[in-house]
């Protein structure tokens, strides 16, 4: 059974539908990439998938043993974390508050997780600095350490690498792919850039006014993809 | 000078304020920082007014305890506009002004209209500025003070991890199983709570600076959730004693005072800032 499946999914705000009849599934280890336009409801999209935002219509079905609450997300940075003072230790174990329920401390399990999956993020010496006094690339792995503690089993990703030099997003394009790789979690990832989506993904969904789902090789047979300059 | 606070020292009134005091400035910088990292400074404010309106109800309708009437009153204000926040930025600064302006005129009119001593600027001015209110505080309602700040106190470590991860990402937070609304609730009451405490100590319009001062120093020389919430308890604590001391001895206005000691410990934390930064 398919990791996620979203079946004719209506999605839109106070009942303005933006995005209508989208179905498709995620199996395990899959890499997905959704691109479009801005404004095609990419980002209504993954606040549907995380349970934030309800559909107009349709249904969203989680399989494999997935729970609602094992998805782990990256978003995109808020002006509050900007000047948020909490060091990278505190943020990174607040990843696993999702298990906590209404226990109101950590175990000792909970932040050997954490300590783990900094290391695992080459975090470790940084664990004890300031959020706000690092850089993008930084931060961005800090918030995936996050995510990480909260699923082990599928990561969502917002625009992960807007706002990064190439070479860090080439590291964290990289990082995320080692991750599907070799952990075996399946990565849903928002995305601009149709060049890396192409290198990375194993599938690629395109919404807008034509609706493309499949395997990445078929993606430029759909007419949807213009390379650059063509 | 240290001869007359010593003697003021040995008055159980005194000893009062400063229990009570010390309590308010505690229970008002633990949520300060959250208010202030969520943008939310002036829900203090806007809150403030309306437990003002409340008090102004209470005494025109001669209750013997106004806590009864006014604690439900914001507690409820706190709620709504938690709630109206959430929705958009601009729809919750509006509801706060609404309801801070029209809490502040409604509670004027009434001990206008309705005047319990001959003095009504007097009685405006001290629910405003808190001038005496904190001296002469009754036992009972020390207690009552001394309850809801513990009660407040321990509620924020038992959901100090919750409050930290709803005020960093809530989004995140609720997509991965954390019950933000709950924790909003209790970060409402928990406000509303000590707006109502605080209100003796330094009157209604002064509230927010016992909120943002101590919160906004910390933030200027500490740089994890933990270290800043633990400086600006200290650091609230240690003002508004000062702040205390100082009025008793040179008959100054407590709430002003306390606000003025306030401002002075924020101008020194940023200089040590930008100094350390330099």
């Amino acid at each position: 059974m398919a990791q996620l499946t979203c079946q004719d999914l209506s999605l839109g705000y106070e009942g303005r539908e933006i995005l209508g009849h989208l179905s498709f599934s995620v199996q395990a280890g899959d890499y997905l990439c959704i691109v479009g336009e801005n404004g095609s409801g990419k980002t209504t999209l993954m606040k549907t998938i995380l349970g934030l935002h309800a559909p107009l219509r349709g249904q969203i079905i989680t399989g494999d043993g997935l729970k609602q609450n094992e998805i782990g997300y990256l978003p995109q940075q808020t002006p509050v974390q900007r000047d948020f003072p909490a060091s990278v230790r505190e943020i990174v174990l607040s990843g696993c508050q999702g298990r906590c329920g209404l226990r109101p401390f950590y175990t000792r399990a909970e932040k050997r997780l954490a300590a783990d999956n900094m290391e695992k993020l080459g975090l470790s010496p940084l664990a004890g600095r300031c959020y706000r006094e690092l850089s993008g690339g930084q931060q961005q792995r800090v918030l995936l350490a996050r995510a990480l503690c909260a699923t082990q089993k599928l990561l969502l990703l917002d625009e992960p690498v807007s706002g990064l030099d190439p070479k860090v997003t080439a590291e964290l394009y990289q990082l995320i792919a080692d991750l599907n790789a070799r952990d075996g979690i399946t990565v849903i990832m928002i995305s601009h850039d149709i060049s890396a989506a192409l290198r990375y993904a194993s599938h690629i969904l395109h919404i807008g006014d034509r609706v493309f789902f499949g395997a990445r090789d078929e993606y430029p047979k759909s007419g949807l993809f213009r390379p650059k300059g063509a | 000078m240290f001869a007359k606070l010593l003697l003021y020292l040995q008055y159980p009134f005194v000893q009062y304020a400063l229990i009570v005091g010390t309590l308010i400035a505690l229970c008002s910088s633990l949520l300060g920082v959250t208010l202030v990292l969520k943008r939310f400074s002036f829900i203090g404010d806007g809150l403030s007014h309306v437990a003002f309106g409340a008090m102004a109800a209470a005494s025109v309708l001669r209750l013997s305890d106004s806590m009864a009437l006014v604690l439900p009153v914001t507690v409820l204000c706190a709620v709504l506009l938690l709630r109206a926040g959430q929705n958009t930025r601009i729809q919750g600064d509006a509801s706060i002004a609404i309801l801070s302006v029209g809490a502040l005129a409604i509670g004027y009119l009434l001990m206008h209209l309705y005047p319990v001593s001959s003095n009504v600027s007097g009685d405006v001015c001290s629910t405003l500025f808190g001038s005496t209110s904190i001296l002469t505080l009754t036992r009972g309602e020390v207690w009552a003070c001394v309850i809801l700040s513990v009660l407040s106190i321990a509620a924020f470590a038992l959901f100090y991890h919750k409050i930290f991860a709803v005020t960093f990402d809530e989004s995140f937070a609720r997509a991965t199983g954390t019950d933000a609304r709950l924790y909003n609730l209790v970060i409402a009451v928990m406000i509303a709570v000590m707006i109502v405490l605080a209100m003796n100590l330094v009157g209604s319009l002064l509230i927010s600076a016992l909120v943002i001062f101590p919160a906004l120093s910390a933030m200027r020389l500490f740089r994890s959730f933990r270290a800043v919430t633990i400086c600006s308890a200290c650091l609230s604590v240690c003002c508004t004693l000062c702040g205390m001391l100082t009025a008793v001895a040179a008959s100054t206005p407590v709430g002003a005072t306390i606000v003025a000691v306030d401002m002075a410990a924020f101008a020194l934390f940023c200089a040590a800032g930008a100094l350390r930064d330099a």
